[in-house]
């Protein structure tokens, strides 16, 4: 090739790929940046209620799933402008260190144990506590999450009220993924595990790994709307954020919350919980 | 297996469909992935002309430092990058975190030293005696350095593809400086993560082939720029 030729390559890729950058970023204070947990993407509730959000606001959302450990560090820097997460105790450190501002209840799922059809350790018509102390007492191979998560950090008070600290023990792995990866690897090593029902039903003809516990009321999963406080942190998009929050526990959305997943899965994925003590 | 074969089938129908979406992401990782190749050509090429001409000392630990920046984690690059972009951080003033530039400037992170090395080792593997004859027979310095580019061409072309395929293919840190933002940022392999995430095998394996096609075609066209009318 000689050397114009290379010249006239280098141009025509960089033509070609300029507009792309240019167009990339839109006017600053119509950003909204919302850090949430991973169950809420990847159960396909955001796509449906963000881009409804953008139309009715005219705000662009920037979606940032992470596990609720990441999505809550980025709402104390400021990095973000409204959190939606699912870690209770995280979230009251959040708020007592003044980071996030105007907490509020969005909707629930619940978690629930999974494991083998076998059932090796026995769990069937045990309390959830019980079940986690049973898994300990057989050595019955339990997957955790280890990521920080919600989930995660559900997981660590069970094994607490339990009274038990498997870190470190040989049936007690973590896999440091997300909760799909999670379960498809407790379905390939026949391993218990504890999922949120969102990321279960989604996966679940895929999985083969029976609901062995549900319905205790320690299992309850909660999320929250919490918004990044713009007095600290002056970059923070404070009316986006409140704009958000708002628009997540307004009646039209809470309706379709309650709704979301019947037609696909036959049973609702969340229960709508605004406005209801906590 | 037969997840696998219908995630080619599925790949056939969106390319042959043209679905939008994913239509979209593809051309998004060429453009993302092929701009950062290019900025690293630029950047890692003349690195790697300036160390292999000159000596200088502790010209070895450079080397060093090149050659260990070919391995660069993609998710340290994207931490660094991410928090040297975060909105409070040091370049928070550019605005461009979760925007495809951040991805293009990952990416050029870790192609750079990727180009940079491999380029060196093809320019230091010249005979010696060639830079001596060119020089004698009267080369300018910028005639000097094309002539010995020319001459590397096959390996530095292997360069060019080795860095292009590093970053088509990492995920770290597209991720995370990205963010996955759906019509924005979302590239093949961020996809693929979500959608196995999601327990969409078919459309994860379908995202896969689609980045395997991409890939394939742009090595071949480097191939064939590399193997048309080599040298001698």
């Amino acid at each position: 090739m000689t050397r114009s030729a290379c010249l006239r390559l280098g141009l025509t890729l960089a033509t070609a790929l300029c507009p792309a950058l240019l167009s990339a970023a839109p006017p600053v204070q119509k950003v909204v940046i919302l850090a949430t947990t991973t169950s809420t993407q990847d159960s396909g509730l955001l796509d449906e209620l963000v881009p409804a959000f953008e139309r009715e606001t005219g705000y662009a959302v920037k979606t940032i799933a992470v596990g609720s450990g990441q999505a809550i560090a980025m709402g104390k820097r400021g990095e973000a402008d409204v959190l939606l997460v699912h870690s209770p105790d995280a979230e009251k450190g959040l708020m007592t260190d003044g980071a996030g501002v105007n907490r509020r209840l969005v909707m629930h799922n619940d978690f629930i144990l999974v494991g083998p059809a076998a059932d090796p350790a026995g769990l069937a018509k045990l309390g959830a506590v019980a079940c986690f102390q049973r898994i300990a007492a057989t050595g019955s191979l339990f997957l955790s999450r280890g990521d920080n998560s919600g989930t995660h950090a559900q997981e660590m008070k069970l094994w607490k009220a339990a009274g038990l600290a498997p870190e470190g023990k040989a049936w007690y792995q973590q896999t440091g993924q997300g909760m799909g990866q999670t379960l498809a690897i407790a379905a390939e090593k026949k391993a218990y595990t504890l999922a949120d029902r969102g990321t279960y039903l989604a996966l679940r003809k895929k999985l083969g790994l029976p609901i062995l516990h549900e319905g205790d009321p320690a299992l309850r999963n909660v999320y929250h709307v919490i918004e990044v406080n713009g007095a600290r942190f002056p970059k923070v998009n404070t009316a986006g954020g409140r704009a958000f929050a708002d628009f997540m526990v307004s009646k039209a959305v809470q309706t379709r919350i309650k709704d979301f997943g019947i037609a696909l899965y036959g049973s609702p994925l969340f229960f709508a919980d605004a406005g209801l003590p906590e | 297996m037969d997840l696998i074969w219908d995630g080619l089938r599925k790949a056939l129908e969106l390319l042959v469909g043209l679905d939008p979406e994913v239509l979209g992401i593809t051309l998004l990782s060429l453009k993302v992935s092929g701009l950062a190749t290019l900025i690293s050509v630029v950047l890692g090429m003349s690195a790697a002309v300036a160390v292999a001409l000159n000596e200088f000392p502790g010209k070895r630990l450079v080397i060093a430092l090149m050659n260990t920046g070919m391995g660069l984690p993609p998710v340290v690059v994207g931490l660094f990058v991410t928090v040297l972009l975060w909105r409070n951080g040091p370049l928070g003033f550019l605005g461009i975190l979760y925007t495809p530039a951040a991805i293009i400037l990952a990416q050029a992170v870790i192609a750079t030293p990727i180009i940079a090395g491999l380029g060196l080792a093809a320019l230091q593997h010249l005979p010696p005696e060639l830079r001596l004859q060119i020089l004698s027979l009267g080369a300018t310095r910028p005639q000097l350095v094309w002539l010995l580019l020319r001459e590397a061409r096959l390996p530095l072309l292997a360069a060019v593809m080795a860095g292009f395929g590093g970053v088509i293919s990492e995920v770290g840190a597209s991720i995370m400086v990205g963010g996955n933002l759906k019509g924005s940022t979302r590239v093949l392999t961020t996809a693929t993560v979500m959608e196995t995430s999601r327990g969409n095998f078919e459309v994860a394996f379908a995202l896969s082939f689609l980045l395997l096609i991409l890939a394939f075609s742009v090595n071949a066209l480097l191939t064939h720029l590399q193997q048309s009318r080599r040298p001698r």
